[in-house]
């Protein structure tokens, strides 16, 4: 294996506010010819900030060195691997990025009149077609602006479409092995949460559904694949048992890099499900973002779907706001369309086969990965996974290292972290997701590192205890963190 | 790791001293251990109306984040507001300064669900 370990050179970087000299400017400006007059004598001083004392004064250069020395500290998709489970940190093709700068895109405005953007509409009708079409719905919306958010507006139209009926729920099931977020969403949205709990084989036994769904249960968020990696292998008869009962079934779709072009959710009697763009669709994640979170129901929901809703009559693309029972606006004007359009663009490049052909990759790099590392760490489900699979730090603690401290110790290697002590039922877990994105040679360098620092748990344990060591800021004192946070830089700090 | 003789035991990890009307619930030793320093406590409205086994609010460690599941039925009675500034008393006196309610007992017999120090700590071993 070639070595990439970084061994490099680690610039120091002081605070912006720490630089520059009084009266640096970016620019000089010619003369003023007319009277210069104090700010505080247009504005009341209440308006005025006077924290802002001590403000940099720096010139072009200073700041773009700043920047881009701050940027060398980064780790991102494009220096290497980055396993986050759950997270599908998959790399983002460079054209994406092309096509989101063409002028006709990038230069629009959301107030140009609907006939000035014809050509736009056409492609939010086309890629809500699209998303339909690989989860098996009818439509979709492009306005929620990430996952949660996709969520939230997935509950408010359960919640109307059961108002509509005249009936008033309280409580959501959401299983132990779904994203956090699909408890929070159920409580935002008004309901209660009942906890269902996963089985040995790490899926929703449908026996406890039939048990806690009854007229008083809106429905069920399902996460599938579930962050333990696996396919709810229920879903079709706990969908039937929920509907049975008038309740709907929403799955998160943050997982769906497992299932494209192989399993369409509706088929399995999914009501709605929302998909997060800069994961699965490859656009960026995190602070190359924003997010996206789209979301597809079956026809029987979509006349509650936030407005404007996009409509074709004749030739003509035009937004209808004339919904009664839409759950109204959930975004200003009308999504992230920059990202939509990333992801419309990558649709596009890889087709249908060749999503097909992404999401069988995703499942072979995440088995191969936990075939690999099975005789170092312990996996608590031993069977196949999807996308991701969890291990947990149980053969290290009686070296007295635990799940955290190998993580750390990955960032010496020069690899970012997987998820930790996630899936909460998993103590001490180590969710990991490789995506398509990587190679064999990648995937091997991995695991060999893994290999290597189980090795240094035995054997030399205060390696991982003490790391990272290489990287320009040690370990962190997150409990301080968390206690005592300073969010913003004063003079006196 | 200390489980006092005086206390009852949830298996959710709560401890709860029985004091005739009322009851100060709390997390166990071992439910700190597990958490790690914590961080955050959430703890519900005074006066509001908890059933046995509903969630009442959150504790927040850097590690993770954990229910807390009320033992008993009734309404909260006080909440140990210190906690807002000192949440690390929680890992370092639990069953003292890291109280986290008083509750209101209406109905004595739910006492008996619970567990004593030596049962809670079998099922200790189980988990582990």
């Amino acid at each position: 294996m070639k070595n990439r370990r970084d061994t490099g050179l680690i610039q120091n970087e002081p605070l912006i506010f720490e630089q520059g000299s009084e009266g640096r400017r970016g620019y000089s400006l010619p003369q003023w010819d007319i009277e210069e007059v104090e700010v505080n004598r247009l504005l009341p001083s209440h308006f005025l900030r006077k924290e802002l004392e001590g403000f940099p004064q720096l010139s072009e250069m200073d700041v773009v060195r700043h920047f881009t020395r701050l940027s060398q500290w980064n780790y991102g998709v494009d220096n290497g691997f980055y396993p986050l489970g759950s997270c599908t940190m998959k790399y983002n093709p460079k054209i994406n990025e092309e096509v989101a700068r063409m002028k006709g895109f990038a230069h629009i405005h959301p107030y140009q009149p609907e006939s000035l953007v014809q050509g736009i509409l056409k492609l939010m009708v086309e890629l809500g077609g699209f998303l339909s079409e690989i989860t098996g719905m009818d439509q979709a919306t492009l306005q929620p602006a990430a996952g949660a958010h996709g969520e939230l507006t997935g509950m408010m139209m359960i919640r109307a479409a059961l108002q509509a009926r005249g009936e008033k729920r309280k409580r959501v099931l959401v299983p132990d092995t779904a994203h956090g977020t699909n408890c929070s969403t159920s409580t935002v949205a008004s309901y209660q949460v009942v906890e269902i709990k996963s089985n040995e084989r790490g899926v929703i036994p449908p026996r406890k559904i039939e048990e806690l769904m009854d007229e008083e249960v809106a429905g069920i968020m399902v996460t599938n694949p579930n962050t333990l990696g696996f396919f709810e292998e229920h879903l079709a008869e706990i969908a039937e048992i929920v509907h049975r009962k008038g309740g709907f079934v929403y799955c998160d779709g943050a997982n769906l890099n497992a299932l494209m072009g192989i399993v369409k959710l509706g088929d399995l009697g999914v009501d709605m499900v929302h998909l997060n763009l800069h994961k699965t669709f490859s656009t960026p994640h995190g602070g190359g973002g924003p997010g996206s979170g789209p979301l597809a129901v079956k026809s029987e929901l979509a006349p509650f779907l936030p407005v404007p809703v996009i409509e074709k009559e004749g030739e003509t693309y035009r937004f209808n706001f004339d919904r009664p029972k839409s759950i109204g606006r959930i975004k200003a004007f009308y999504g992230n369309f920059g990202v939509a359009l990333k992801a419309y663009a990558y649709i596009f490049s890889m087709g249908a086969e060749g999503l097909k052909r992404a999401s069988e990759v995703a499942v072979l790099n995440a088995n191969y990965l936990m075939k690999g590392l099975k005789g170092s760490f312990n996996l608590p489900y031993d069977r196949p996974c999807m996308h991701e699979c969890v291990f947990t730090d149980r053969y290290q603690e009686k070296h007295h290292v635990s799940t955290l401290d190998i993580a750390k110790r990955l960032i010496d290697y020069g690899f970012h972290p997987p998820t930790i002590y996630f899936p909460l039922v998993v103590k001490g877990a180590l969710m990991m997701e490789p995506t398509e994105t990587e190679g064999k040679e990648e995937l091997d360098r991995f695991i060999e590192t893994m290999t290597a620092i189980a090795k240094e748990a035995e054997e030399n344990p205060d390696l991982l205890r003490q790391a990272p060591t290489k990287v320009k800021v040690r370990r962190l004192d997150e409990v301080r963190a968390a206690r005592k946070p300073k969010l913003r830089w004063s003079p006196n700090t | 790791m200390e489980f006092p003789e005086e206390l009852l035991y949830s298996e959710d990890h709560e401890w709860v001293r029985d004091e005739a009307n009322q009851v100060t619930i709390g997390i166990t030793d071992y439910a700190q251990s597990q958490l790690k320093d914590i961080v955050y406590v959430d703890l519900p409205e005074i006066g509001s109306e908890y059933k046995k086994g509903e969630s009442m609010g959150v504790v927040e460690s850097v590690k993770t984040v954990a229910d807390i599941f009320s033992p008993v039925t009734g309404n909260v009675l006080e909440k140990n507001l210190e906690l807002k500034d000192h949440p690390e008393w929680v890992n370092t006196d639990p069953y003292g300064k890291g109280w986290l309610l008083r509750m209101e007992l209406n109905e004595k017999e739910e006492l008996k669900g619970l567990l004593s120090s030596k049962a809670y700590q079998g099922t200790l071993s189980e988990d582990s």
